[in-house]
C-alpha cells in the first residue's frame, strides 16, 4: 500500500508544502492586493446555478409559509400598512415640495443639480458562512448595472456597500463588518464623522471625536455624502451610548444601525453618485473611501 | 476498546460517485442558516473530503481538498486560501492517520474525525485572526462536534453504493 501511494507522484509532505505555499500566496495577494478578483468572478459565475439550486427549496418553503399565513394577521397587517401609506403620502407631499424648493434654490445658486440615483431592487440569497466577516450575497450583479461601491439600503436606512459585483450576483459588505468605514454627519448639528463596524456585534463605533464634542445619546447619524460613494442623507445609525472618559483623547461612542442590517431579504442597491472632484494633494481630514 | 472492524468486501468505488458526493456536500454547505444553527452546522464538504481521503487516498487527496477549499472561499466570500489551507492540511493529516482510522469500527472513528476537524477549524481561525484580526468566538467549534456525531451516518451513506448486491444464486 505504502509503495502504491508513493509511486503516484510526489510524497504527501511535498504536496502539503506545495499547497500550503500556494495558499499563503493566495492569502497574501487577496488580503493586500486584489489581483485574484478575475478568478473569483469566474468561480462565482460558474457556481451561480448551484447556489440558485440550493435556494430553490428554501424559496419554496418560504413561499408555502407565507401562503399559509393566517388570514387575520394579514388583515391586521393590511390595516397597519394602509395607515403607513397615508402617513408616507403626507411625508411624500412634503418631500416633493421640499425637493422643488431645493431644486429652485440650487438653480438660483447655479450649482450642479442633484442627480437622482437610479436604484435596483435585489434579494439577499444568503449570508456568507465565514465567521470573520459580515457579508451577504444578493441576486443582482453587473448585468443589472450594479457596480462596486454602490450603497445598499432597506426601507429604513443604509445596510452596506457592494464590495464585488459578479455578473449575476454581488457581494455586499454590511456596515457592521469589522472596520467598515461609513462617512456620516450628525443630523442635529451637521457634525461630520466616520462610523466603523465592530465585526462581532451588531453595533457601530463612532471614532475620533474628542471628549468635548457636541454629541448626545439619541442623535441620528446620516450619510454625509462627502465620500462620493454613498448618496447624502441616508439614515445610518442612532447614538445609544456616549462614554466621555477624560483619560482618553477621544470619547467612546456606540451606535445602533437604524436599518435592519441582518433582518430583511429585500434590499435596494443605489447607483453611486457622480464621482467627486479630485482631492487636493494634501488633505488634513482622513477621509476614507469606504473600500478596503 | 474493540479493535478490528467486521471485514467487508466492497465493490470498487465509481469515480462518478466521488464527484457526485462532493458536489452534494458543497451544496449542503451553501444552505443559508442563521444564528447558533450557523455555527452548529457541520462542514459537510470537509467531512466528505475526509471520508474519501481515508478510503480512497489515490483518488482524493491534498490537491482535490485545496481546489474545493478555493471554491468554498469564493462561496463564503472569505479571503482566498483560508479554506484551501485548512482543507489541505486536514487532508494531509487524514492521509497520515488513515490506516489507524480505518482499523477502528465506524462508531469509534468519530473521535479521530472530530480531532481532524478541530485542527482544520483552528487553522481557519488562525488565518482569520492573522488576516483580519477578529476572533469570531468559540461557538463555531460546535460544527466539529456535530460533524463527529454525524460521521457514522455519513460513512454508512457513502458506503452504500459499494455494497455488493445480495445475489440469491450465490452461496
Amino acid at each position: 500500500m505504502e509503495q502504491e501511494l508513493f509511486s503516484h507522484g510526489p510524497s504527501p509532505a511535498a504536496r502539503l508544502t506545495f499547497f500550503t505555499l500556494l495558499s499563503l500566496l493566495f492569502l497574501i495577494s487577496d488580503a493586500h492586493y486584489r489581483y485574484l478578483d478575475v478568478l473569483r468572478i469566474g468561480i462565482e459565475t460558474a457556481t451561480y446555478p448551484l447556489q440558485r439550486l440550493v435556494m430553490a427549496p428554501v424559496d419554496l418553503a418560504r413561499g408555502v409559509g407565507s401562503y399559509l399565513h393566517a388570514q387575520n394577521s394579514l388583515v391586521g397587517e393590511n390595516v397597519i400598512l394602509k395607515q403607513q401609506i397615508l402617513e408616507n403620502r403626507a411625508e411624500l407631499l412634503r418631500m416633493e415640495s421640499l425637493r422643488r424648493e431645493n431644486d429652485h434654490l440650487r438653480r438660483l445658486f447655479e450649482s450642479a443639480k442633484k442627480i437622482r440615483n437610479p436604484a435596483v431592487m435585489a434579494e439577499i440569497i444568503y449570508g456568507a458562512r465565514d465567521p470573520f466577516s459580515r457579508k451577504v450575497i444578493v441576486d443582482k450583479g453587473s448585468f443589472s448595472h450594479v457596480r462596486e461601491g454602490s450603497a445598499v439600503i432597506d426601507d429604513s436606512g443604509l445596510i452596506g456597500q457592494v464590495l464585488r459585483a459578479y455578473p449575476w450576483a454581488s457581494e455586499v459588505s454590511l456596515i457592521t463588518d469589522k472596520d467598515h468605514p461609513t462617512p456620516v454627519e450628525v443630523m442635529r448639528n451637521g457634525l461630520r464623522a466616520v462610523v466603523f463596524g465592530f465585526g462581532s456585534s451588531n453595533l457601530l463605533d463612532l471614532r475620533y471625536l474628542s471628549t468635548n464634542t457636541d454629541i448626545r445619546e439619541g442623535d441620528v447619524l446620516v450619510t454625509s455624502g462627502i465620500d462620493g460613494t454613498f448618496p447624502q442623507g441616508l439614515p445610518v445609525a442612532t447614538v445609544i451610548k456616549v462614554d466621555r472618559n477624560p483619560a482618553y483623547t477621544f470619547s467612546r461612542i456606540l451606535c445602533k444601525p437604524i436599518a435592519g442590517v441582518d433582518q430583511y431579504r429585500q434590499v435596494l442597491i443605489m447607483a453611486p453618485s457622480a464621482p467627486p472632484p479630485p482631492l487636493p494633494v494634501e488633505t488634513p481630514e482622513p477621509v476614507n473611501k469606504g473600500k478596503k | 476498546m474493540e479493535i478490528g472492524p467486521r471485514q467487508e468486501i466492497l465493490l470498487p468505488v465509481r469515480p462518478g460517485f466521488i464527484v457526485f458526493s462532493l458536489v452534494i456536500s458543497y451544496l449542503l454547505n451553501l444552505i443559508p442558516v442563521e444564528g447558533l444553527l450557523k455555527s452548529a452546522m457541520p462542514d459537510f464538504l470537509a467531512m466528505t473530503l475526509l471520508y474519501w481521503c481515508i478510503h480512497q487516498p489515490q483518488r482524493v487527496g491534498i490537491g482535490t481538498s485545496w481546489v474545493l477549499g478555493i471554491l468554498m472561499d469564493v462561496a463564503n466570500a472569505s479571503i482566498f486560501g483560508e479554506h484551501a489551507l485548512a482543507y489541505s492540511l486536514m487532508a494531509y493529516l487524514a492521509l497520515l492517520l488513515r490506516r489507524r482510522v480505518s482499523m477502528l469500527k465506524i462508531d469509534h472513528q468519530f473521535t479521530h474525525v472530530m480531532l481532524l476537524l478541530f485542527i482544520m477549524q483552528s487553522v481557519m481561525l488562525l488565518t482569520g485572526l492573522a488576516a483580519k484580526n477578529i476572533f469570531p468566538g468559540w461557538t463555531q467549534f460546535l460544527g466539529s462536534l456535530t460533524a463527529g456525531l454525524l460521521w457514522p451516518v455519513l460513512t454508512r451513506l457513502l458506503k452504500l453504493p459499494q455494497r455488493p448486491k445480495a445475489d440469491p444464486t450465490r452461496i
